[in-house]
């Protein structure tokens, strides 16, 4: 919540809510929710992408070597790519 | 020029939003507004207007709708009544949060159980708090009149808010009255297009109906009050202009014979047309009686009504509605709430009158009046009662 950008007092904020930022929830950064992150053992993972498609985050992208990383700016620690990485490249750590 | 027609007042309510250059109804029909969004869906099938009606499968539907054809600019109106006011509860609170202009008619009823399709004020009690500005009309001519200026009140930049206008089930949505329908052009004159502060269009980037954590919420909430409450403003400037260019007047709170009244009586909707003539002939009778008339309920106008009461010894105030297990009836409420600690407070007695449709006579208010008449000063006040409830 820290490093969120928005209205302080009751006056600055616009009529309804309404923002006229485009994209700006990418401002917010959820990670700060997370209790255990992601880690990636390149050395099983298939390049297959299944975790990139079931996070909910849609925080997951591919490298220039075609192997998938979580940015944590976003990652909610919701462990949905870990569960569903059959060869088993990716565990959950806890934070802290 | 306005004509004088005799028309039902729901019908009228159509044909008054009807002048208001709309885009977009939707509507679901429930006893007794039923005439409101029914006879708007002849004037459009008629072309008359060029609008489009949506023939939704429920209220929720219903608001949902007025809600985003708002948010891409068009000037909607909708009506309801009673469990179908409460189906839009959900959104509600919402479409005054989102700020958009959404105007309501309101053909008010009991709210179940037991079933009961008759009028009180019960349906928008249970939605006072949501934000709306609340409009109370006595008789047809203000139905038509508050419906041209809810819009304009409610488009205003200053108030961006939609407007409920009540008007009492079958008290007025099924009474024939001869009414002053203004023409076209003088709407048109009244009432400018509507310039949306901002509109749902691809051109145009904007998010509405954005999420509020806590860290803002309070704000949010704040500003959401602050503009209900300066809206009064607007208001009552919108009803000098409406007076100006059509000659009849419209204030918050309107006084009849109150000079030199020691009793007063405080009524909202069609009931303060009866109340009107048990003054009259209390008046004759030499006593000092008096009334005063809410129109306007949300925002409460608080000020106005110190000032009105100023010298009166009793208020008898008159609720259509029980809030189950409060302190007093919503109206009750109010007054005391607005008046505690006034200097020469008067005594507030509280009558819950006219539930689920039960007739309100002048001989109720006479009585009332009399009774009230003798509440004395430093005798704890009684809650509320329910008038002439037997068994009591």
């Amino acid at each position: 919540m820290a490093d969120k950008k928005g209205p302080e007092t009751w006056q600055e904020i616009n009529p309804g809510c309404m923002v006229f930022i485009p994209g700006n929830a990418r401002e917010y950064h959820t990670g700060s929710w997370r209790a255990q992150r992601p880690v990636y053992d390149n050395s099983k993972c298939i390049k297959c992408g299944i975790c990139y498609i079931f996070c909910p985050e849609g925080c997951i992208s591919q490298d220039a070597e075609g192997y998938f990383v979580a940015d944590l700016d976003y990652c909610k620690g919701c462990g949905i790519c870990a569960h569903e990485c059959w060869p088993g490249a990716i565990t959950m750590v806890e934070e802290g | 020029m306005a004509k004088r027609i005799g028309m039902e007042i729901a019908l009228a309510a159509a044909e008054a939003a009807a002048l208001c250059n709309l885009d977009v109804v939707a509507a679901y029909p429930i006893t007794p507004n039923t005439h409101i969004p029914e006879h708007l869906s002849d004037i459009v099938a008629d072309g008359r207007i060029d609008a489009e009606f949506i023939c939704v499968e429920s209220e929720h539907s219903a608001l949902s709708a007025c809600c985003g054809a708002s948010a891409t600019g068009a000037r909607t109106f909708t009506a309801t009544s009673s469990q179908g006011l409460l189906f839009m509860g959900e959104i509600m609170p919402i479409v005054s949060a989102m700020r958009l202009p959404v105007v309501m008619a309101i053909g008010n009823r009991a709210l179940s159980g037991p079933i009961n399709i008759w009028n009180d004020h019960s349906d928008i009690m249970s939605q006072r708090d949501t934000g709306w500005i609340s409009l109370f009309a006595a008789d047809g001519q203000e139905v038509i009149d508050m419906i041209i200026q809810a819009f304009k009140i409610a488009e205003h930049r200053e108030v961006m808010l939609p407007v409920n206008l009540n008007l009492d089930g079958f008290q007025l949505t099924h009474v024939v009255e001869p009414m002053l329908f203004p023409d076209q052009q003088e709407v048109d004159e009244f009432l400018p297009v509507y310039k949306p502060y901002a509109a749902l269009h691809p051109d145009h980037v904007v998010s509405m109906g954005t999420l509020g954590a806590p860290d803002i919420f309070s704000e949010a909430m704040k500003a959401k009050d602050e503009a209900l409450i300066n809206s009064k403003k607007i208001i009552v400037q919108v009803w000098k202009e409406w007076e100006e260019k059509f000659g009849r007047t419209y204030e918050p709170i309107e006084a009849y014979k109150t000079e030199g009244a020691e009793v007063i009586l405080v009524t909202m909707g069609s009931m303060g047309d009866t109340a009107e003539v048990a003054v009259d002939e209390l008046r004759k009778r030499k006593m000092p009686a008096g009334l005063l008339r809410l129109k306007l309920w949300r925002p409460f106008p608080s000020e106005e009504l110190r000032k009105a009461v100023k010298g009166a010894k009793v208020l008898a105030v008159m609720d259509r509605a029980i809030s189950f297990g409060s302190a007093s009836g919503p109206l009750g409420a109010e007054t005391r709430a607005s008046l505690y600690g006034e200097a020469d407070c008067p005594v507030v007695v509280n009558d819950i009158i006219g539930l689920g449709g039960r007739d309100v006579t002048v001989g109720d208010f006479i009585q009332i009046i009399e009774t009230a008449a003798q509440a004395k000063k430093g005798k704890p006040e009684r809650g509320y009662e329910i008038y002439g409830v037997r068994g009591s």
